[in-house]
């Protein structure tokens, strides 16, 4: 059996009176990449930001491996390394040029040679389709070429498990497909991935496991293609059918 | 053509004289500057702690500098602490008090402003990568606000080396008490002098404001 990398055990995050999540119990092997879906608001992406430590909780525990990230004495930027984490927003350094974004943390948090950083900074360029774009600033890229290099900064700090909050949510839409091929490339390599995400057939196509959430609870949890054809629960029958059209236009005429 | 008194430049060394009154305004604008924007920094980043004691203090503060005139300022430490405090301060070094005083004010307002205007985001991606806290700001938060700050701190000195032009009051010998000095000097040979080196004084203000404002632009586009 593959060894667990992530486990959460009971989390449970409140806003004042109110419960963002209620008591979450989650694993992810290595190598699974999981689709976490629900409706916006339901606390999917509070999820992902409380596993990186970002958000303070009030009840359970998390680990990375067997290293508990919300023990009191943890060591949270050791931590961080080994957990990869892209936002909707990109967030590159804007007075950083493609590849100073991406050697920052390699050079100056785990000491790495610059050299041999930006030899395989530069490999990843290439490979989403950025190879030429290394000196050019934040400002000057699109929308979707800023989350590739996000997606390659985060990558040279070799995580053990990414998490991509809905990275592809800010893009126009003809830029969403060029993201989420390096995603789905990047399953291929085996990387483990925890998704939060909109795009329902981009979930189909890469989740190894789906998890529903709804109201800050785990609804349903399954693999894709049940989940897709034959949901379960009502909820999750809702929240698919919400993505759907109706013609009633058509009919009407 | 009317006398413009312009033949009093040309006489000894005038003109040299006029070029060190503006390089002794330039240098106390620049020292207050220098001062400044490190106590700028301090006082903003304090600010953004959002404490009320330390924001009521700030708020006085902010407050003295804009009501206060300039001159006023600089008569009380000038005249005023020597007296009260017996210490003797030559007049550049209270223009360069009074000029830091008002500049760390301006300061850190600028810099509060630049630390709420950097989204929170910056901070979560860079802390989600790995770095510690002062890594946070050394690398990503102070070269991004400095940035921001380097074109509003040139607009800071631009207006200091205006407001130089108050020092002469309490006898610093700057361009404009320079310009005195020579149309006194030489009121019964050029009478119209005033003229001709006022309008010298106005010309060497403009020149090294509007340099120094073509460089802040230029840095502005360079960075944006």
């Amino acid at each position: 059996m593959a060894e667990n990398i992530l486990k959460i055990e009971g989390l449970t995050k409140k806003y004042s009176e109110r419960v963002l999540l209620n008591n979450i119990d989650l694993t992810v092997k290595k190598g699974e990449v999981v689709v976490i879906l629900g409706p916006s608001g339901c606390g999917k992406s509070t999820l992902l930001r409380c596993i990186n430590a970002l958000e303070p909780i009030q009840g359970g525990k998390i680990f990375i491996d067997n290293d508990e990230i919300t023990a009191k004495n943890a060591h949270l930027p050791l931590l961080r390394q080994r957990i990869g984490m892209v936002f909707q927003s990109y967030d590159l350094f804007s007075h950083l040029t493609v590849m100073g974004n991406i050697l920052l943390a390699p050079c100056k948090v785990q000491k790495r040679d610059k050299k041999e950083v930006m030899k395989e900074a530069q490999e990843w360029l290439e490979r989403v389709g950025l190879g030429k774009k290394a000196n050019q600033y934040p400002r000057q890229l699109s929308g979707g070429e800023k989350q590739r290099v996000a997606i390659v900064r985060t990558l040279c700090m070799h995580p053990e498990i990414l998490l991509l909050d809905e990275i592809t949510a800010a893009l126009d839409p003809e830029k969403v497909h060029e993201v989420l091929n390096v995603v789905l490339d990047l399953s291929k390599d085996g990387k483990t991935m925890v998704i939060v995400t909109h795009e329902m057939r981009f979930a189909r196509a890469i989740a190894d496991r789906i998890v529903f959430i709804d109201d800050g609870e785990i609804v349903e949890e399954s693999n894709p293609e049940e989940f897709f054809t034959n949901p379960k629960t009502d909820r999750a029958k809702q929240f698919l059918s919400s993505f759907e059209y109706s013609n009633d236009k058509v009919g009407a005429e | 053509m009317p006398d413009l008194g312009l033949d009093i430049l040309f006489k000894g060394n005038n003109f040299m004289r006029l070029l060190e009154g503006l390089f002794v305004a330039f240098k106390i604008s620049m020292i207050s500057v220098a001062i400044s924007i490190p106590l700028g920094l301090v006082v903003g980043t304090l600010m953004t702690l959002n404490n009320k004691i330390l924001k009521a203090v700030f708020n006085i503060y902010v407050n003295i500098v804009r009501i206060m005139p300039q001159l006023v300022l600089l008569y009380i430490v000038y005249f005023g602490a020597s007296r009260l405090l017996d210490i003797n301060v030559s007049g550049e070094v209270a223009a360069v008090i009074v000029f830091t005083f008002w500049g760390t004010a301006e300061m850190g307002d600028l810099v509060r402003g630049a630390m709420i205007s950097i989204p929170k985001h910056q901070y979560e991606s860079a802390e989600s990568l790995g770095l510690v806290k002062s890594q946070v700001f050394a690398y990503v938060i102070i070269p991004q606000m400095v940035r921001r700050l380097i074109p509003l701190s040139i607009n800071l000195i631009t207006r200091m080396i205006k407001t130089t032009s108050l020092v002469l009051m309490i006898g610093v010998v700057e361009v404009l008490k320079v310009a005195q000095q020579i149309i006194e000097a030489n009121r019964v040979s050029s009478p119209n002098g005033a003229f001709g080196v006022y309008l010298v004084v106005f010309i060497l203000y403009f020149l090294v404001c509007w340099s120094i404002s073509l460089f802040a632009k230029y840095l502005e586009k360079k960075w944006r």
